[in-house]
């Protein structure tokens, strides 16, 4: 599959304008606090100021008597769940609460932000004036909330991941393979806690028919906000649907489901109204998981010429009291290099936090900075070129697996952001522009392909006026996903992109998993074709049995299909449209479902995303200011659904990855046990300014195996490794290597420690 | 600071109004309209609570993200800092007023609508109605000759898709239509 502009007739791929792109841009989408109402109510909740200990006592009279206010809701008035469901990724396409706590159960508190009650009033401000005159009491106790404060306490887990990846992975003699090692590196880095930060806060509009629940949620996954609030309420799927046709960004905030569309259901049937719950900038901090606080130890060992032969890698990071949760920082590193000796290890201390969460490029983003700044230092001690260091160690097949690769593209990814990026003119001394000095840097990128654990599900129907719709409960959080699949029902059906239309977020449509891990295009696009494809099988079948039809007899494996029209392949004249078919039988439409998966556990392949990413920076030394001049990256993430909107997200990513690098820390403050700059002035985002241009470019591979139609995905790959070329180039700029993120003005004028 | 809050300028029986709800009349792409509004509420939960213009955005309401970015007397304000009693007899135009101002129209995109579109300068979307407002306003103004102009003319709106290289792109592209 080509991606570049050649011209294609096949509508995959091409780089089509969003079919949402007219109501984006004209203020018609609306999202999940958008849906107007009658009667409507607005509510607020309130965050606990303590992040451990219990509540002492509300007094909610302030709040209850001020105009509009209906309920103050609290652990004493609110309810009991029915139970608490485990915590699944929501790609397992079944419950996925973000963590195995639900507040507002009893006057414990385990984090500070943890929801305590929640203010209903008949406008936005009347709520949220009374949520700030709800006294609650608390008996502080002492709290753990960053590494510093309880290392003795550290523990490892059997599994982390709810259970999903085990705490603990080795292959090899990694001890006696270091002891041999020419040339060892090693060193420990530290991560800042990370938080997503939608521009869109998360929200939920919730109304009860009856016992009907309908709510409109910010989500990756309808299906999962279903399963999820069904389970906490204890109501029968059949009495909820969830709605989201919109979602303003996600980047993992809204991966799983955390408590606010719950409370929404809850409150609204307390005050028998529609209620719209929507969080605070500054409770999107304590409201849907973090990227945890972490540290890594990574140990690389090596012959003279570069070739590994050991690799260690431990992660210390904090959860919750709930949840053994850690992003899974470890996986991607031990698969990225020929290297016989590994061991992987995570460690936990249980903090007083909400439950982690996946924040994108999950566990890749702060795992791949590790290895490919110590490559590069790796690099540096053998006087070898850092690309050339990297194909010196290509792994031929996963080495954690030793399956052959579903599709690779690596070299060439290497060889052409190199070229991107101008890799040739990496010079030592480095070059100068004035007081800035220019540096070069580089690193691996991989992603892992992952594929839903339930069968993802697709309805397509073609009507009598020969136009299409076809359907799965997917939501589009900015992905691009309502017109990649527009286009592949196109080409399954062989119609016009004109004549389909996808629709996709709302639960009463054909399941599918949250769209995560950047699994979504390949999944739906694997459903999608699936029920297309069946659907003009039918109707070629249908045909040929049709004495009417001037196809009566042919043999449908030999007629084909272009812009609607059935004919046959041997006689293009002879056949008839799809519409003709249908009228003539008096038939207004014609419907068929399909379904791909899950995947088999045990497949003969292993498959990642790979990727090469390579960045300019200038330094200004003497005041410590970085700027990234440029990004180029190359990538492998076989078939390409849009090239447009692919590119789109890999250039987010990509910018992402500076963010990470340069820009975002949540500061924990430990005497407090909060969260220090909960906002958007205080935690750093790029915003245009810091954005500069961004090459992204695609290697071709043929890849056959992930599933149908080799859609490996681009959500996240973008960002894997772009902090540790920035880092990378840094170093190439100063001599300086800083192994934490992120990297700041304070690390690089301040002279190294001796 | 590429936005601002208009100067609040409350006539003589401002003082004396509310705090309960009272009559304030504003226009809103180029309508009159009369609501009953606490003088407390801001422009942003008027136009989206009040008028079911949701096209303006609650990103932060405290005035970080530029979401809720609209324009009063043609100069972009953030809505979320802005109390609605202190627009009164200011017009107020927001993203649905950007292609028809008098509430008409055919349909017809404005410039900088069509060039988002076509150099894909969103993925979410939830910033795009504040860029647009923002983007419109920073050629006007005469801030976007060039790209380290636009940069730091747009730096007030996030887009946390991080779309800003394509937003650049949509700028140049309707600049050089006009
Ligand atoms: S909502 Fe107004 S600046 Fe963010
Ligand atoms: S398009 Fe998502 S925040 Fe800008």
């Amino acid at each position: 599959m080509s991606t570049s502009a050649e011209p294609s007739t096949s509508p995959i791929g091409r780089p089509l304008d969003r079919v949402d792109g007219r109501a984006k841009v004209t203020g018609a989408a609306r999202y999940a606090a958008e849906v107007p109402l009658p009667d409507l109510t607005h509510a607020v909740l309130v965050g606990a100021r303590v992040a451990c200990g219990r509540i002492t006592s509300i007094d909610a009279s302030e709040a209850e008597r001020q105009t509009g206010v209906l309920a103050v809701l609290t652990h004493e008035n609110i309810g009991k769940i029915a139970g608490q469901p485990p915590l699944l990724p929501s790609l397992a396409g079944t419950v996925a609460p973000g963590e195995t706590f639900f507040p507002m159960q009893s006057d414990q508190i385990h984090y500070a932000g943890q929801q305590v009650a929640l203010v209903v009033a008949e406008t936005y401000e009347q709520a949220l004036h009374a949520s700030r005159l709800v006294r609650v009491e608390y008996a502080e106790q002492p709290s753990v909330t960053v590494i510093d404060d309880a290392r003795d306490q550290a523990y490892e887990p059997e599994a982390i991941f709810a259970g999903f990846i085990p705490g603990r992975a080795q292959r090899g003699d990694v001890a006696q393979a270091l002891e041999q090692a020419d040339v060892t590196v090693d060193n420990t880095f530290s991560y800042a806690a990370n938080h997503h930060n939608p521009i869109e806060p998360s929200a939920a509009t919730a109304w009860w028919e009856g016992d009907r629940l309908t709510l409109h949620d910010t989500t990756q996954g309808v299906t999962a906000t279903q399963h999820t609030v069904a389970a906490l309420l204890g109501i029968p799927h059949t009495r909820i649907r969830v709605v989201s046709h919109f979602t303003g960004g996600s980047f993992g905030a809204k991966a799983m489901i955390w408590h606010h569309p719950t409370l929404a259901a809850l409150a609204a049937r307390a005050v028998h109204r529609p209620v719209r719950l929507a969080l605070t900038r500054e409770q999107m901090f304590t409201g849907c998981g973090h990227r945890e606080e972490q540290e890594h130890h990574l140990t690389l060992g090596a012959d003279q010429r570069g070739r590994l032969t050991a690799l260690r890698h431990h992660k210390l990071s904090l959860t919750s009291p709930f949840d053994h949760w850690a992003e899974p920082s470890l996986g991607v590193v031990g698969q990225m290099y020929a290297c016989p000796h590994y061991e992987g290890a995570y460690h936990l201390i249980r903090a007083n936090t909400m439950t982690p969460t996946f924040m994108r490029c999950p566990g890749e983003a702060t795992g791949l900075f590790s290895l490919e700044t110590s490559m590069d230092e790796l690099a540096e001690r053998l006087g070898l070129d850092p690309v050339e260091l990297r194909l010196r160690n290509f792994a031929e097949t996963d080495p954690a697996s030793g399956k052959p690769w579903s599709s690779n593209g690596l070299e060439e990814c290497y060889r052409r952001g190199a070229e991107r990026i101008g890799w040739h003119r990496r010079a030592e001394p480095p070059a100068r522009d004035g007081d800035w000095v220019i540096g070069l840097g580089m690193a691996a990128s991989a992603y892992p392909v992952y594929g839903p654990n339930n069968p993802a599900r697709a309805r397509a129907r073609v009507y009598a006026d020969g136009t299409a719709v076809v359907q799965a409960a997917v939501t589009d959080i900015g992905t691009g996903v309502l017109t990649a699949m527009t286009q592949v029902a196109a080409e399954a059906l062989c119609l016009p992109v004109e004549r389909c239309r996808f629709e996709g977020g709302d639960t009463d449509l054909p399941h599918v998993a949250a769209t995560v891990g950047s699994s979504g295009a390949g999944m739906v696009s694997a459903a999608v074709y699936a029920a297309a494809t069946e659907l003009r099988a039918q109707l070629v079948a249908r045909a040929v049995a049709d004495e009417g039809s001037p196809l009566h007899g042919a043999d449908p494996d030999h007629v084909v299909v272009r812009d609607g029209r059935m004919m046959r392949g041997d006689a293009p004249d002879t056949g008839e449209s799809y519409a003709e078919l249908l009228r003539r039988n008096f038939l207004p439409d014609s419907e068929a479902t399909g379904s791909w998966g899950p995947p088999p556990h045990d497949v003969p392949y292993a498959a990642l995303t790979f990727g090469a990413q390579f960045a300019e920076v200038a330094v200004d030394p003497e005041l410590g200011l970085v700027r990234v001049r440029r990004l180029a990256g190359a990538f492998a993430p076989g078939r390409v659904l849009n090239a447009k909107t692919a590119r789109s997200q890999l250039m987010g990513g990509m910018i992402w990855g500076l963010s990470q690098a340069l820009l975002e820390a949540t500061h924990m403050e430990p005497n407090t046990g909060r969260w220090a700059n909960a906002s958007l002035g205080e935690y750093l985002v790029p915003v245009n300014a810091d954005a500069p241009e961004v090459d992204v470019d695609f290697v071709d591979v043929e890849e056959n195996l992930v599933n149908p139609l080799g859609v490996k995905g681009v959500g996240e790959v973008g960002q894997a490794g772009v902090a540790a070329a920035i880092a990378n180039a840094i170093h190439h700029a100063t001599g300086r290597r800083i192994r934490k993120m992120p990297i700041t003005i304070e690390d690089l004028v301040v002279a190294p420690e001796a | 600071m590429a936005v601002r809050t208009p100067e609040a300028s409350p006539g003589p029986e401002a003082a004396e109004r509310g705090p309960g709800p009272v009559k304030v009349r504003l226009g809103v792409n180029g309508r009159e309209r009369g609501i009953d509004i606490e003088p407390r509420v801001s422009l942003l939960e008027v136009l989206r609570a009040e008028l079911d213009l949701t096209g303006a955005k609650r990103g932060c309401d405290q005035g970080t993200c530029g979401a809720c970015t609209v324009w009063v007397d043609g100069r972009r304000v953030l809505a979320c800092l802005t109390l609605a009693i202190t627009c009164e007899g200011r017009e107020v135009t927001t993203i649905e007023g950007l292609a028809r101002p008098d509430g008409t129209g055919d349909g017809q995109l404005h410039p900088m609508q069509e060039e988002f579109i076509a150099q894909d300068a969103f993925q979410c979307g939830y910033c795009t109605p504040g860029q647009i407002m923002s983007a419109v306003g920073c050629v006007q103004e005469g801030h976007a000759t060039d790209d380290a102009e636009i940069k730091e003319w747009m730096s007030g709106n996030i887009c946390r898709c991080a779309a800003y290289p394509h937003i650049r792109a949509a700028i140049r592209a309707a600049r050089d239509r006009v």
